[in-house]
């Protein structure tokens, strides 16, 4: 009695067999992906013909009208690329204080994990229950206003369990002995985090705040919710002012629209002629997202590609 | 004057004569750097270490052997206090630092201020993911060093002392981690030198390198004890014969023996330290 392949033959034979299998699995992995990258390509190919004629400079440079033939996006995409710098410079920070804490300080016990299933758990709370929230504190108890400010939070909200558990997973992977490393020459944990932590971990980061803003930029429900407008034919004050400071933050107060909002509007409109509007203004949301991840993607390169052990 | 009464009373704690007795006339023994004194440590619950005395002399190599997990990198990772770094360990008795007579394992003492004085080579190198100029500098920017000169020379100074400079002095502003194993750890001495540190803690820092390699590491540890006091643990037995002035067999967390490393390798006072080292323990 012999189990295990002896002869030529027999090894040969289970190699073979071993073989097809892979073969087997390539193929379904091909198929899936083919699946998934057609779904997306036949989408956006069939909104990219919709929405065709109406790309051009002028639809960028014009409010939203009565006149499918002259509506534009200006104060969608301008209100969109405001809220997604707000979204950015709230949960960025607080995301990787937060990782960082939790994973270099915090001491290690029931209270630390209960905050850890919960934080992984608000990554999967509905966008609308954010929505409801930020409608409850940031507009009627803080007084915030339907603006910039109270969208950008809201969606820093979002945002931030998504930041923080990248943050959380990319400082796990940074080797202890890179970590003891620098504690051996004598520094502190401050030093360390600083000199080394955050640095090694910077990809992660990003690659976690990418999935963040990307899922941010093509929010609705927690938008409305809050109150955006869904025509507006002016723009937020320019942050730049010809006075002294030169700098102002009335911006952040301003009423606002954003793209999908604006895609929204236009949709539900009887005139196909807004259709195809919509349609354009998707493919340019589309195009703002591919910008967004591609620029975070050669980011993420740039500062991995000194980063091995 | 206190370091120089320190190795009779260790002598009579073991019960025998003082190291170094036996080396040829005219040797004196020379003056202790640091002394484990009835040093135990427990991980949590388990006690890794138990009371273990031995001195450790200026100036010289100590190695340390003995079978895995008998407590080799417990024992040495005490001296810089890496075991604080992580929750439930627990140290019992002292380590002096001489000539300051610090207790380095004082809650007083800061493992901060302990690291400053007591450098560490690991056995994986590990540089980081930095230039070869940053790896070296670390040591001096986390101490507020920015003079640009002083860094310059400093690094240079180090990286000869690691023997590495020939080979790197073109190139200091690129990534330590490109460099072959054995660079990397002569990277990693370089490192620790750079801030001049008292005593030198290296974790079987060949294990992970070809003979060749190898041969040079050995090379430079026989001459780093010009400059500062060396414990290097080991598997290698012929290592710790060719570098080592005294040798420390431990077992299952205890010291089984400690005398200079040729008393040690021709007549171990121990039935099991002779076994170890004949090769005939288990
Ligand atoms: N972090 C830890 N927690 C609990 N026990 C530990 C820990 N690290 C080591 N030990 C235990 O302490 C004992 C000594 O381990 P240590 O690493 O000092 O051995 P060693 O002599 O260096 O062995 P090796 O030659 O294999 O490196 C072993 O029994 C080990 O299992
Ligand atoms: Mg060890």
């Amino acid at each position: 009695m012999t189990y295990v392949a002896q002869t030529p033959e027999q090894i040969r034979g289970l190699i073979a067999k071993a073989k097809r299998r892979d073969v087997a699995f390539v193929a379904l992995g091909v198929v899936a992906l083919g699946i998934g990258f057609a779904t997306f390509v036949a989408l956006f190919v069939d909104m990219l013909i919709d929405g065709w004629a109406r790309l051009s400079p002028e639809f960028f440079a014009q409010f939203p009208s009565r006149r499918a033939g002259q509506a534009g996006i200006l104060s969608a995409w301008v209100g969109t690329t405001l809220v997604m710098i707000v979204t950015a410079a709230v949960a960025v920070p607080l995301g990787v204080a937060a990782g960082i804490y939790l994973e270099e300080y915090a001491p290690k016990h029931w209270v630390t994990d209960l905050i850890e299933i919960n934080i992984t758990n608000l990554a999967g709370v509905p966008s609308i229950v954010y929505g409801l929230l930020a409608l409850g504190l940031f507009v009627y108890a803080f007084g915030l206003g339907q603006s910039i400010r109270t969208a950008g939070l809201t969606l820093a909200l979002l945002i931030l369990p998504v930041v923080i558990v990248a943050t959380r997973e990319a400082i796990r992977a940074i080797p202890g002995v890179i970590r003891e490393g620098a504690y051996a020459v004598g520094a502190t944990k401050w030093q360390t985090v600083r000199d080394h932590i955050v640095p090694y971990s910077m990809p992660g980061i990003l690659t976690g705040v990418i999935i963040g803003m990307s899922r941010a930029i093509g929010e609705t429900a927690p938008i409305i919710t809050i109150g955006a407008l869904t025509f507006i034919a002016f723009l937020p004050p320019a942050p730049v002012t010809g006075d002294f400071p030169f700098l102002s933050f009335e911006w952040l107060k301003a009423p606002f629209t954003v793209m999908p909002i604006q895609m929204f509007n236009w949709t539900s409109r009887p005139d196909e002629a807004f259709h195809a509007n919509a349609a354009a203004a998707g493919t340019i949301l589309v195009f703002m997202t591919l910008t967004m991840n591609a620029l975070a993607i050669w980011l993420r390169y740039r500062l991995r590609k000194h980063i091995k052990w | 004057m206190e370091a120089r009464t320190q190795p009779t009373t260790h002598a009579t704690m073991l019960g025998r004569t003082p190291p170094g007795a036996a080396a040829p006339a005219g040797s004196a023994p020379p003056p202790l750097k640091a002394e484990s004194r009835g040093l135990s440590f427990h991980y949590g619950k388990f006690q890794a270490l138990k009371s273990i005395t031995m001195p450790v002399h200026e100036h010289r190599v100590t190695a340390l052997i003995g079978p895995s997990g008998c407590g080799k990198s417990t024992f040495l990772r005490c001296f810089n206090r890496m075991h604080d770094l992580y929750p439930g360990n627990r140290y019992e008795g002292e380590i002096v630092l001489y000539p300051d007579n610090t207790n380095l394992l004082d809650r007083d003492v800061d493992p901060i201020e302990v690291r400053m004085r007591v450098s560490m080579v690991f056995q994986k190198p590990n540089p980081f993911p930095k230039s070869i100029y940053e790896n070296v500098a670390y040591g001096l920017r986390v101490r507020g060093v920015k003079n640009r000169n002083l860094l310059d020379d400093k690094v240079e100074a180090s990286l000869r002392g690691a023997a590495l400079w020939d080979e790197v002095k073109g190139r200091l502003h690129e990534v330590g981690s490109n460099l072959s194993g054995g660079q990397q750890q002569r990277l990693c001495i370089a490192r620790a030198l750079a801030t001049d540190p008292e005593i030198l803690l290296f974790d079987e820092p060949t294990s992970a390198l070809d003979p060749i390699a190898t041969a040079s590491i050995e090379e430079l540890i026989a001459e780093l004890r010009r400059q500062v006091t060396i414990l290097i643990v080991t598997h290698n037995m012929q290592q710790a014969a060719r570098v080592s002035d005294y040798t420390a067999y431990m077992y299952l967390g205890e010291l089984i023996e400690f005398d200079r490393t040729d008393t040690i390798f021709f007549k171990p006072r121990r039935k099991e330290t002779e076994d170890y080292i004949t090769g005939r323990f288990g």
